[in-house]
């Protein structure tokens, strides 16, 4: 695994060598826990544990809530208050299930743009880059399923747009959300289908991250410096990294430990504060809410694909070209969907022979714009249509846009990098200076 | 460093800047925040505030508005108007459950739940705190509701007592004018007038009063389970946060050695 | 090089620091196992009887419409339960059995949760509720209506002994709810019952 010479398991004991040459599972775990890990990792790393713990948090909390919910359009609100009210400990798993998903994916944007920072999607490793982006596919998918189950207003009418952007698709739009829908609107069919869904996806994201984790347990981690460990000899191996059991395991639950005392903190006394309290009113097909909001972390593509309306000079152009075939409303589902796409397409959309923004001065300004346009792009997708908003979403829209497909290939052929390190373990050593006193110990232990 | 600040000082504006909305366009007049015993992570009902509120909803408010979500058992619950139990059957006897078995009415009992409203445009108030929001903003950022709540006891409170006397007809029904109602007019008359309700200890009874109490009464039965949860919250708090200094503690152990070796 | 076998004058001061290094190791991972225990409990703790569930583990039933000689048949805990009210004929016939029975019972076990002890002798006086102010002693029974043979739900005022009578497999109970005749084994069973008042009983 990882090019990286060192050690691998060796069975012992003869239990351990009988299951080993049956089934090397032993072996496996061990040597995926052993694995040699850049020593220089810093905090922005730790996102991987926390995305793994909610992904456990969220099946765990999930199976148990769906014991007591009902999918039924008749009964569902009145099932989520029987598990408020009633259910040992109810309100506990559902604020956790909820604010899990807000959790979930503060995680996964830290996550990725630490690896949009670093470089972490430059070769040789695409591959872990494009699964992570289907594991950011599939949680969007999950997540927008499961807040339509409460069938509060939110929650219906929520469905209704989303699934009604399937509908923009030219020519097989209708058929396409009317099979979704199992029907005109959405209505039981739906709800009942989105339940099903929602239980199965979570254990599709858990193969892929098996996969995400083989993957760059292929390549080996990134690091800060984007210098890659040496593989010339375990020797020089092991001066650049550190086994990640027991470092970055406890590294790494310190970080979540941390984080979940901010997480208990809001389940405990602000449960409802990344929620709407439209939600809490019982689905009403016969009753539009004024604003139709989703959740906080579709804002940012909620507001690209809001931003390009008619009016919009690209937009006319497109219709004009597709003689009529891309209107307003499928070339804003276009750009929602592209926002992910050219971020997908990272890997090869950046020109930079240099992997980590650390030694990117140019980058450093753009990508500072890029996660500034990331919140901007949040906070317009919770306002209305009206100016001045629609010029800011149309901005931050074309910003996002620009940078991926503009700025990333430009930069990597006009920017002069900064000097990278030699090795990971330069980069340590500068981190951390042997203090005075050590050459003085260092002297003691040799008499 | 530069990127564990950007990141931190993001993640703070993160989790305040996205809860923008409105709770029904136009609220009209901003709602002062008003202090419920239960505000804050240490904040709990008022046992007495909350028998108040349920007399007000008993003589006032049950007329027309149900309470489809709530249990008539859980007014014995501690936590809750915390009534002892043979009034609480007693309570219940006033109201009348469907029986599918005997396919007829009969008298409720603990078991079963307020009855649903009787007027048909008279919302239930089981969810009523929880699904009005006094609180917005400023300028979509989330800030006042991360300061202040989401409000939805304030609104209730702000409604209940904010009617200015101004009436007019449109298509044949009367409104009221009550400005923190979306749209200024409001089809209910106003429920509350001074000393509408007695209360046996002699508890003041203006209007004013009245509304906070039965806000706080609906806050229960929006939330009943609010003590337990902040109990909870502050125990995994507390735990998670000496877990925290443990893991600290040994981490930095761990990484001396790799530190000083080199 | 470290204390040697045979070495009394040994500095220990490298022992405190081992120990001090594994004090905090069990701590921490002291700490993570409650973490673990505090988070499974509730996962596990909500598969049990929700409060609506709990709630209806005791009710209270309204008897002042149950005349002499006829039962009302109530549902607690899932299952059937018959209150019967019965005259004074039925009083005497019951004695009767009792003195008649003496000795003879298929199951000599009261199985009377009311009871201090509830395995007493199955004699009437043992099944029987107390009798509400101006009844006579004996004048109500209440018993679970599940047959303890195979379960099905006995009929009323059938049987040889003018008791209850199983149509499955033709068990007979008498007056008194006790098995007589027929492949039953046990008593028809006596829930926790108590008056709360004169015409409502309290089960469970």
């Amino acid at each position: 695994m990882s090019g990286i010479p060192h050690d691998h398991y060796e069975p012992k004991s003869n239990g351990e060598k009988w299951l080993h040459s049956r089934l090397p599972v032993v072996g496996l775990m061990y040597d995926t826990l052993m694995i040699p890990t850049p020593k220089n990792l810093n905090w922005m790393w730790i996102w991987g544990i926390v995305l793994t713990f909610c992904l456990a948090l969220q099946i765990a909390t999930g199976i148990v809530l769906a014991m007591h919910y009902t999918p039924h359009v008749d009964n569902a609100f009145a099932s989520v208050e029987h598990i408020m009210r009633d259910v040992n400990g109810g309100y506990m798993l559902r604020y956790m299930h909820a604010n899990g998903a807000s959790l979930f994916f503060i995680a996964v944007y830290a996550h990725i743009f630490r690896g949009l920072y670093y470089g972490s999607y430059k070769a040789p490793r695409e591959i872990t880059w494009i699964i992570g982006m289907l594991i950011y596919l599939m949680m969007m998918g999950t997540a927008f399923m499961g807040y339509v189950l409460p069938w509060g207003q939110m929650s219906f009418w929520g469905a209704t747009v989303i699934t009604g952007l399937f509908g923009a698709i030219p020519l097989i739009g209708e058929p396409i959300q009317t099979l979704l829908l199992g029907g005109p609107a959405v209505d039981n069919a739906t709800l009942n289908r989105f339940f099903s869904l929602h239980y199965l996806l979570p254990f599709v994201i858990a193969g892929l991250v098996i996969l995400h984790i083989w993957a760059f347990h292929t390549t080996g981690n990134n690091n800060p410096t984007g210098v890659e460990v040496r593989r010339t000899s375990k020797e020089d191996a092991e001066k650049d990294t550190l086994p990640f059991w027991p470092y970055f395991v406890i590294k790494d639950l310190f970080a979540l430990a941390v984080i979940l005392v901010v997480f208990f903190a809001v389940v405990g006394f602000m449960p409802n504060f990344l929620g709407h309290p439209d939600n809490y009113i019982e689905a009403n097909a016969l009753s539009t809410p004024a604003h139709i909001v989703p959740e906080w972390y579709f804002l940012p593509f909620y507001a690209i694909l809001r931003a390009f309306t008619a009016d919009v000079w690209v937009v006319i152009i497109a219709e004009t070209l597709s003689g009529g075939i891309i209107d307003a409303k499928f070339f804003g589902v276009l750009a929602m969907f592209g926002a992910i796409a050219v971020m997908a397409a990272a890997p090869w959309l950046d020109t930079s022979r240099v992997r980590s923004g650390r030694y990117r001065p140019m980058f450093k300004w753009w990508f500072g714009l890029l996660v500034l346009d990331f919140f901007v792009l949040m906070w317009v997708g919770a306002m209305p249509t009206d100016e001045p908003y629609a010029t800011i979403s149309l901005i931050a829209s074309a910003y996002w846009f620009g940078y991926f497909l503009v700025i990333l290939p430009l930069l990597g052929v006009i920017e002069k990098p900064l000097a990278q390190p030699e090795t990971i373990e330069a980069d340590f050593d500068a981190h951390y200076p042997p203090k005075a006193g050590n050459a003085t110990t260092a002297a003691k232990s040799a008499e | 460093m530069n990127m564990i600040k950007a990141t931190l000082l993001s993640a703070v504006l993160a989790l305040t800047a996205p809860v923008a909305f409105a709770a029904g366009g136009g609220s009209g007049h901003a709602i002062e925040n008003h202090d419920f015993s239960f505000d804050g992570p240490f904040g709990s009902y008022d046992v007495n505030q909350l028998q108040r509120g349920l007399q007000i909803y008993t003589e006032v408010c049950a007329a027309c508005h149900g309470l489809k979500f709530v249990p008539l058992r859980t007014l014995g619950d501690e936590g809750g108007p915390h009534l002892p139990e043979e009034q609480v059957i007693e309570y219940s006897k006033q109201w009348e459950t469907f029986d599918p078995d005997l396919d007829d009415f009969r008298p409720s009992t603990p078991s079963d739940h307020f009855p649903k409203s009787a007027l048909s445009n008279a919302p239930d108030l089981s969810l009523m705190a929880k699904k009005r929001a006094a609180f917005h903003g400023p300028y979509g950022l989330g800030i006042n509701q991360l300061l202040k709540g989401t409000g939805g006891a304030e609104y209730i409170s702000a409604v209940l007592h904010g009617y200015t006397g101004e009436e007019k007809e449109q298509a044949g029904v009367t409104f009221y004018e009550n400005h923190y109602f979306p749209g200024g007019w409001i089809a209910m008359a106003p429920p509350l007038y001074d000393e509408a309700v007695e209360f046996a200890d002699g508890h003041a009874n203006s209007i004013e009063a009245m509304s906070h109490d039965v806000a706080a009464f609906l806050m229960w039965t929006a939330e009943p389970k609010m003590g337990a949860r902040k109990q909870a919250g502050f125990a995994a708090v507390v735990f998670l946060t000496l877990l925290s200094v443990l893991l600290y503690l040994t981490n930095k152990r761990i990484w001396a050695n790799a530190k000083r070796k080199d | 090089m470290g204390p040697k076998y045979g070495d009394t004058n040994v500095s220990h001061a490298d022992d405190t620091e081992g120990n001090r290094r594994d004090f905090l190791y069990y701590a921490t991972a002291g700490t993570g196992a409650v973490a673990v225990g505090a988070a499974v409990w509730p996962l596990v703790n909500q598969m049990n009887p929700s409060a609506d569930v709990r709630a209806l583990s005791s009710i209270r039933v309204d008897v002042s419409g149950v005349e002499p000689g006829t039962q009302l048949t109530v549902k607690w805990l899932g299952k059937p339960v018959f209150i019967r009210h019965r005259s004074g004929s039925e009083i005497q016939a019951a004695k009767a059995q009792d003195e008649a029975a003496a000795g003879t019972l298929p199951d000599e076990s009261a199985r009377n949760a009311n009871l201090s002890d509830p395995n007493a002798t199955a004699t009437d006086a043992n099944r029987v509720m107390p009798s509400p102010e101006g009844e006579a002693p004996g004048a109500w029974i209440v018993q679970m209506g599940v047959c303890t043979h195979l379960g099905c739900v006995p009929l009323a005022d059938a049987g040889d002994f003018d008791g209850w009578f199983c149509p499955c497999h033709g068990s007979h109970y008498d007056l008194s709810g006790r098995i007589r005749k027929g492949p039953a084994p046990e008593n028809l069973p006596i829930p926790p019952a108590v008056w709360t008042d004169s015409s409502t009983i309290k089960l469970g």
